[in-house]
């Protein structure tokens, strides 16, 4: 029924929400997702854009998907309201929520409420819908780490999924687990960093600068808070006890807010804190900031060259690091070399695009500090806070809330020091969600580059020399550029063995956002580099793409270009072979197509890569512990944040098997710098290989404990019966009674922990030593389809062949390359950040569910055997290739090279133009 | 607080309008996306309780299209093929969510040069009703709408409804849209063509293109070209790079002028092959 409403200002909206009948007083303008979450406390439904690009905050109404962000809540008057908390009726999980759960299709979590709440709508209409039609009724909600393809599988299940059973004990590596807590990321429980603000906390507004680059004065702060009702208090520079912050310990060079310099556009340079209606109602124009606009430094070039600029005033040449690796003499080995190949590559900035904004709250207690905070790095944060705060680290607790995804774009800190200053000062929790725009302005980015790079290989197709340059844009602040600058001159040659190096990487300040981690460290765009002058060289040698790298790949017993002996686990050659017999049938494949077809051509392309786990020859250690209660009460205290990857999961397996009991045993504490040891950042493909075999050494040493306090045999059987822990052995059962023992640290009455730290050597002036104990290599293979007339690619199908050293769960491993492999076409085809021009998720383009190939994973298990049973990481891995073999494809398709990358159809159809005049 | 207003009739509506200054809410879809960060301020009139101003209806002529009809609600509309070109700009719009909330007459008044529905409805030949509390008038759509986010309605009127006059002969439409991905996508370029036919020959036709002007742009030129061709699958090797001299089309971040112009040839030729092979 639709009562007519005439009357003016609040008005009481009744309404019935998941079959209860609820009522809400106040602005019937207020968006229903406002609603339903901050009046109702419906938190499952997320807010990733406000603006009707993401969909996460999709509900039912009257059965019909809408977003609760565009809808008044006025207009569900008299309405049915359906959302994530309503799927699982009776507290018993849906068939949907059931096949989301047995196939993987939540990672983070935060687009999984409007996915299933659009699913939900499909099939209330059509039980057994196609392929096409879920694609059809999903396409309004953007995933950024799934790829899609395991959403589709789990709907398409919906009406028989059921759960499999649970591993046994001891066979939990390499089984197919769901999520250890997968289940709260489906029925909305799951608190990601808005979701748990408390009642009577403060809020903070942060005003950025319009610039990218000015001076500015302040007017009267305190005259502006006390001119409006519920500001509390307005910060600036000199309320942050250390204003300065950065990923390295010698570069603190980014203030938490700007002091009358602002060098970025998004730049923070006040921090106003007040009541949420009063920090909402505030107007931009109203700020007592005077700017001086003046003129920027954009782009590498400008940043370059002689005489520019300085960004940061004691930065010489803008440049804030040039690192290199040489081995052997590649400028005089080009001229013996039967094959030359040379170009430049161009890549822009990349957006990280997690549907989560930031978002955290922080609250003083006593002469202590917690923040509560989505993150991928709590102990960092927790470092960082304390120099940023001038606290002791002992003084900071950082909890991590469930992370909306990451990609490296929660490494940085964002929320934290802003809310941290204003808990500390105001002795009040004070809370701080970033709008959309907000997000995209002021967060990291992938680096943009320009990549200079020759190839030469010998008559018989063997790599000689690669010379290369890479240049990138690191923007204002350090951050991760460091990071860039080192680890890509390692990689710069490629999974392959050339006995001659040259590689260089140096990072650049312009008057642009940090650039930072993303998922890669500029390997990505390395990548699209060697391996376009694989094919360029293959090409001149008349041999095949696939066979000219499978001659040249590294394998055990290489030496890199860093002079390290790769001893075990080098797999690019069983990926390649793996990927031949799709090779062959794709390449004839586009041979047929393309005899019949008018304007539309198919190509196959190829990329491979290789990548380094863990940090950059540096120390990178992670500490794990196995805690036992007197009731037996098994916790793992778990200091790797899970950010959608699985890593939960991932720990609870390989300790579930070490110890010798099942999974289900484990109840897990998540990152909380108070209860956990430093288990590292969530970065670098790190966490399975360096905290996985972390905690399968604590698992052993809780294990060894047991059988010790037992007197059972190494090879017992262990089960847990409340408070009784069993052994059985060849002599029989033993069992000890747990609550004999009084409690050691915490509940706990007996604990195990293990510390793994990858074996590394730094390098010398030439870059030479051992960068990282393992790295992961893959190959992917791209089929594409280009319409000619139009500029425009869709890839038809990927084969993703990834040597993961041991797949822990096949499941997560598949998650991790589709979601890569869904990132790695959006660098190849639409992702570009243009500072001020795409801060928000319809200019700025993600893939889509219909933009997704048919993705086949194909894992290949060589063993590392310092790993835990053998693993390596594989978070990076599925990004790096994809681009480069899409590049491959299309230039197979069309004879067009594309060198920079988004190819967006009007850059691919003026070089198919050029092309076509020549 | 501001003030809101539901009303449930068309004069009630009209009489808040020509009362004071109210913005005008309807799906939201637009409304919302520009205040993202910024407080809810404006006085709002609400029409989407109007039943009258919902629904598609045949009224003789012509077929009515209330202006807070949803995009879902025309897709799911029993319509002649006369409609199949705008059926498809609907499906293109948004992802589900937007198609269920946004409302066609919502996406002339927001009056984006990448508005999905307005090629579709130009080669529809629309007219606009517009109401203020005088009465009502109708205007041929491409009068409707001035430029970029720019039309003629005045504060104190509402778009009430969109006109499709019925073709004198057998007409079929077809669209296509351009976008750098499949869902969710502002349009780089999209066309839109109707033809009516006789004995296998087009006696009119309406082709629009959209996205590559300030406003989308009715082909005069090639409409008349397309006069008295026999309908083909090769109807569209009639449309030339001169029928869009017209346009003026910008560089942006979704793609270049020169783009938008070539695209838009082979959109158009594309839509015109369809609309031929199926006759």
């Amino acid at each position: 029924m639709n009562r007519p409403r005439t009357q003016s200002g609040a008005q009481t909206i009744c309404f019935v929400v998941n079959g209860q009948a609820r009522e809400f007083s106040g602005n019937p303008a207020k968006r229903l997702a406002d609603v339903l979450r901050d009046d109702l406390g419906l938190t499952g439904t997320k807010i990733g854009c406000n603006a009707g690009d993401c969909g996460a905050c999709t509900v039912l109404i009257d059965g019909r998907q809408v977003c609760s962000c565009l809808t008044a809540v006025a207009q569900a008057d008299g309405r049915e309201v359906t959302t994530v908390e309503g799927l699982a009726a009776g507290g018993r999980l849906s068939g949907l929520q059931r096949a989301f759960q047995k196939h993987g299709a939540a990672q983070c979590g935060i687009c999984t409420p409007g996915m299933l709440v659009a699913a939900a709508d499909l099939l209330a209409r059509n039980r057994r819908p196609s392929a096409a039609e879920v694609k059809d009724a999903l396409g309004g909600v953007l995933c950024r780490c799934t790829g899609y393809q395991k959403i589709i599988e789990a709907v398409l299940d919906a009406a028989t999924a059921q759960l499999p059973p649970p591993p046994a004990a001891g066979a939990a590596i390499g089984a197919r687990a769901p999520k250890v807590d997968g289940v709260a990321k489906l029925t909305g429980e799951e608190r990601y960093g808005a979701d748990g603000i408390p009642a009577g906390a403060l809020w903070l507004r942060v005003a950025r600068s319009p610039y990218h680059h000015a001076s500015f004065e302040l007017g009267d702060l305190a005259a502006y808070a006390a001119a409006r009702p519920g500001m509390e208090r307005v910060l600036s520079a000199r309320d942050v006890p250390s204003n300065g912050f950065g990923i390295y310990p010698h570069i603190k060079d980014q203030p938490v807010l700007a002091d009358g310099v602002v060098r970025f556009r998004g730049e923070a340079v006040l921090a106003l804190v007040g009541t949420r209606a009063a920090i909402e109602a505030v107007d931009e124009a109203e700020l007592p900031i005077r700017y001086t606009p003046l003129p920027p430094v954009m782009g590498i070039a400008a940043a370059a060259a002689p005489g520019a600029p300085l960004v940061q005033a004691d930065k010489a040449g803008n440049l804030l690091l040039d690192g290199w690796v040489r081995k052997g003499d590649a400028a005089a080995a080009f001229a013996h070399c039967a094959a030359v190949a040379e170009a430049t590559f161009e890549t822009g900035f990349v957006e990280h695009a997690y549907i989560e904004p930031e978002a955290g709250w922080a609250e003083r207690l006593g002469d202590r500090l917690e923040v509560h905070v989505t993150t991928q790095t709590p102990y960092m944060d927790r470092d960082e806070m304390a120099l940023v705060m001038k606290l002791a680290r002992e003084q900071i607790r950082i909890v991590p809330t469930a992370c909306g995804g990451g990609f490296g774009g929660k490494l940085d800190l964002s929320v934290q020091p802003l809310i941290g200053v204003a808990a500390w000062l105001l002795g009040k929790p004070v809370a701080c969600i970033y709008t959309r725009p907000e997000s995209m302005a002021s967060s990291t980015k992938r680096h943009p580059s320009q990549i200079r790079i020759k190839s030469g290989c010998d008559a018989s197709g063997r790599l000689v020399a690669i010379e290369t340059v890479a240049d990138f844009d690191t923007g204002a602040y350090a951050s991760w550029g460091p990071t860039v600058a080192t680890r890509v001159p390692i990689h710069a040659s490629g999974p392959y063995c050339v006995p001659h190096v040259t590689a260089r990487g140096r990072a650049f300040f312009t008057h642009c956002h940090p650039s930072g981690a993303f998922r890669g460290f500029g390997v990505p765009q390395g990548a699209i580099a060697h391996e376009a002058m694989m094919d360029e060289l293959a090409d001149k040698l008349g041999m095949d793409r696939l066979a000219f790298r499978r001659l040249n790949a590294l394998k055990a017993g290489d030496a890199t270009a860093t002079g390290q002996v790769l001893a075990h686990s080098a797999g690019l050659p069983q990926c390649l072979d793996a990927l031949k017999p799709h090779w062959d049938k794709a390449l004839a494949a586009c041979t047929a197509y393309n005899k019949t077809s008018a304007y539309k051509r198919r190509g196959a392309g190829i990329g491979c890569m290789w990548y380094g786990i863990g940090n950059t020859a540096l120390s990178n250690p992670s500490t794990m512990r196995i805690g036992l209660s007197a009731k037996g009460e098994l916790t793992l205290y778990n200091g790797a944040v899970d950010i959608g990857q699985g890593s939960n999961t991932i720990m609870t397996q390989i300790a579930a098997d070490a110890l010798g009991l099942p999974m289900g045993e484990f109840r897990i504490v998540m990152g909380d710098t108070d209860l956990t040891a430093d288990a590292g950042k969530t970065s670098a493909s790190r966490q399975t290989f360096v905290s996985g075999k972390a905690v399968e050494l604590a698992a052993r040493d809780l294990r060894r404990k047991l059988l010790q306090l037992l007197e059972a045999a190494p090879d017992a059987l262990l089960s847990l019966e409340g408070s009784l822990i069993k052994a059985t052995d060849a002599q029989g059962e033993h069992q000890y009674d747990l609550a004999w023992l009084a409690p050691r640290q915490g509940v706990d009455v007996l604990r195990g922990e293990g510390s793994f730290d990858p074996p590394t050597s730094p390098q010398d002036a030439d870059g030479q030593g051992v960068p990282y104990a393992t790295y992961a290599f893959a190959a992917q293979l791209a089929l594409v389809e280009v319409d000619c007339e139009l500029g425009t690619v869709k890839v038809l199908e990927i084969v993703a062949a990834h040597d993961v050293g041991k797949a822990i769960n096949p499941i997560q491993v598949e998650g991790q390359i589709h979601g890569g492999t869904m990132q790695g076409l959006g660098l190849a085809l639409m992702e570009e950040y243009l500072p001020g021009r795409t801060e928000n998720l319809h200019d700025y383009l993600i893939p889509t569910i219909g933009d997704i190939p048919e993705m086949k994973c194909i894992l290949i298990e060589d063993a590392e055997p310092l790993g835990p049973s053998g693993a390596k990481g594989v978070g990076e891995p599925g990004l790096i290739p994809t681009a480069p073999a899409i590049l491959g494809a299309i230039n197979h398709a069309t004879g067009v090279r594309m060198r920079q990358v988004p190819v967006l159809p009007h850059r691919l159809r003026a070089a198919l133009k050029l092309m076509e005049t020549r | 607080m501001p003030s809101y207003l539901r009303p449930t009739s068309l004069p009630e509506a009209v009489a808040a309008l020509a009362q004071g200054s109210l913005t005008v809410l309807a799906g939201g879809t637009d409304y919302y996306p520009s205040r993202v960060g910024k407080p809810l301020t404006d006085d709002i009139l609400d029409i989407s309780a109007i039943a009258g101003l919902r629904g598609i209806r045949d009224d003789g002529a012509h077929w009515r299209i209330g202006a807070t009809t949803s995009w879902s609600e025309l897709i799911a509309a029993e319509l002649p093929p006369l409609f199949d070109g705008l059926k498809l700009a609907a499906r293109e719009i948004g992802g589900v969510q937007i198609q269920n909330a946004g409302t066609i007459a919502g996406n002339l008044c927001n009056a984006s040069p990448a508005a999905d529905g307005v090629p579709a409805l130009l080669a529809l030949d629309a007219r606009v009703e517009i109401a203020d509390i005088a009465g009502s008038a109708s205007l041929a759509l491409d009068e409707f709408i001035l430029g970029n986010r720019r039309t003629v309605l005045r504060p104190d009127q509402l778009l009430s409804a969109i006109l499709i006059p019925k073709p004198a002969h057998p007409a079929r439409s077809h669209f296509a849209k351009l976008g750098a991905r499949k869902y969710l996508v502002v349009s780089i370029v999209m066309a839109a063509a109707t033809l009516e036919l006789e004995s296998g020959r087009v006696c009119a036709a309406r082709v629009a293109l959209g996205a590559a002007s300030e406003m989308a742009q009715r082909l005069p030129l090639l409409e008349a070209a397309l006069i008295g061709r026999r309908c083909a699958a090769q109807l569209g090797e009639h449309a030339k790079a001169e029928h869009l001299a017209a346009l003026t089309p910008i560089d942006d971040v979704r793609a270049s002028r020169e783009y938008r112009l070539d695209a838009g040839l082979v959109l158009v030729r594309r839509v015109l092959n369809e609309l031929g092979a199926r006759a």
